[in-house]
């Protein structure tokens, strides 16, 4: 998890500038998209805007028009633009009591599978995919399982891929791997050194890291589970809609949706193509409509 | 006229809330959005409690929620509230703001931009400084403030810290908080 600072505040927008500002705010998402392919046209405005003005202030900028010149002919200036509106806050076995059902209510069928794909979409720095390739070994359903990790954002998908934490914050991760139904200790999958953790290679022996946006790419495999835990709060409905219409047609008869425990289906037009396993963890199963 | 209602509190706010909620009639119909700090602890029983001594509907704030009256939301533990343009919530992990999450300048911030002149933002007991900037934000777009007396409250250095970056337009006793609020309400 990328460390916090702690002394982040809110850069007010005057009344003045409201206004014009939600005109370049547009003008601004669909130069970036024309130049450089990236979508953020329908992601929650007051999370961009709130993002912008951070950015704003700190490179001593009056308007998002001077921002959008500056994004426009600088490509380096852009990818500090990608990482300014990019959240990747994530930790192991967060929400402990969602890997406690899914052990429960989501392994015993996935058990039932000779092969089993899983699509982890929104994978940040990884720590949630090694979170659920430890509950797969201990299940036993590792070895036969292929999971595809991905990301929008590519430095996230390097910190993924090489396993390597920091320790500072395995006390935290130890006490959600407890809570989240562990069957050993953390610390087996793990070893330490100065004061960085490394997981162990066993585990993401079948996890493929790559690049993917939900935006703009399509189904890459069927699969029969996907794991997509707060990415959508970031979208708006129209967005959401869209981001789910390509998780249904990727997902196989019967194949379970995991969303983060403060997302839902209840705002989109999928609530009834997809059944509730587990209402409060919001993990969900495709519903099987015969043509 | 008036469309929402903004607070936010930490230390001694569950008090505070639960005191200022229910000086508030079934007449009163607007839509109340709250922050309160609360760490990880969870609030359902909190809102439970809520529901039973007040007259609307207490509830956790859901992601792309529609804003309606005669609903007090509460931002959940641990997520950023903001208010978007169509008058719906959107929820965010995104770093902690004033070392909290949900951040009160957040709220206060966002709903500003979306209610402007039709907003009451109210800041209540608390120990830390967040809420100030963003209440100020409040009344630049036009909104009314109300900043709960430091001297009486609870904890004051969170209704101090708005006091000392700009003069609200009432610092009121919690007692009278509900008044005031009902007064602004009826105005058109
Ligand atoms: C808050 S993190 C969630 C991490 C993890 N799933 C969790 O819940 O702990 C959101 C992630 O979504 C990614 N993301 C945002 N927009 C995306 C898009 N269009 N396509 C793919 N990933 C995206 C971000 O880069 C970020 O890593």
């Amino acid at each position: 998890m990328p460390s916090e600072t702690k002394n982040d505040r809110i850069f007010p927008v005057s009344p003045e500038k409201n206004d014009t500002q939600n005109i370049e705010l547009d003008l601004l998402l669909q130069a970036v998209f024309l130049k450089y392919g990236y979508d953020f046209r329908n992601y929650s405005k007051a999370h961009l805007k709130r993002r912008i003005n951070q950015r704003l202030n700190i490179s001593n900028l009056e308007t998002i028009s001077e921002l959008q010149n500056k994004i426009l002919w600088d490509k380096e200036f852009f990818r500090l633009f990608l990482k300014d509106l990019s959240i990747n806050v994530t930790e192991m076995f967060r929400d402990p009591d969602f890997y406690a059902a899914f052990r429960e209510k989501v392994v015993s069928v996935l058990k039932t599978y000779a092969h089993i794909k899983v699509w982890h979409a929104g994978c940040a720095t990884g720590e949630e995919v090694y979170s659920l390739a430890i509950i797969l070994k201990e299940e036993n359903l590792l070895a036969r399982t292929q999971i595809y990790a991905t990301d929008i954002n590519k430095s996230v998908l390097e910190t993924a891929k090489q396993g390597i934490y920091s320790k500072k914050e395995m006390e935290l991760y130890e006490r959600n791997y407890k809570e989240a139904g562990g069957k050993g200790e953390l610390s087996n999958y793990y070893t330490s050194k100065y004061g960085s953790v490394l997981f162990d290679k066993s585990l993401s022996k079948n996890i493929v890291f790559a690049d993917h946006n939900l935006v703009t790419d399509g189904v890459f495999a069927e699969v029969h589970l996907i794991f997509c835990r707060n990415v959508l709060i970031y979208f708006d409905k129209l967005l959401q809609n869209k981001v789910l219409g390509l998780f249904s047609d990727s997902l196989a008869k019967r194949g379970f949706l995991c969303l983060g425990t403060k997302e839902s289906l209840k705002f989109t037009d999928y609530e009834n193509k997809f059944q509730a396993v587990d209402k409060k963890m919001r993990i969900y199963k495709k519903l099987y409509i015969p043509k | 006229m008036i469309k929402a209602v903004a607070i936010g509190t930490s230390y001694g706010g569950m008090e505070a809330i639960r005191t200022l909620l229910s000086k508030l009639p079934d007449s009163f119909h607007l839509p109340v959005i709250i922050v309160l700090h609360i760490g990880n602890n969870n609030i359902t029983s909190f809102l439970t409690q809520l529901n039973k001594k007040t007259y609307f509907t207490v509830k956790e704030a859901e992601d792309k929620e529609t804003i309606r009256e005669k609903t007090v939301y509460f931002a959940p533990p641990n997520y950023h509230l903001q208010v978007e343009d169509d008058y719906s919530f959107s929820l965010s992990t995104d770093k902690k703001i004033n070392y909290s999450r949900p951040s009160i300048d957040v709220l206060f911030e966002t709903s500003a931009w979306t209610f402007k002149e039709r907003l009451v933002g109210i800041l209540l007991t608390g120990s830390n400084y967040d809420g100030a900037r963003g209440l100020l934000t409040i009344k630049k777009y036009g909104g009314k403030t109300i900043v709960e007396n430091p001297e009486t409250a609870f904890a004051q250095s969170m209704p101090s810290a708005a006091t000392e970056l700009f003069e609200p337009d009432y610092v009121l006793d919690l007692e009278n908080i509900a008044d005031k609020l009902l007064e602004l309400s009826n105005e058109s």
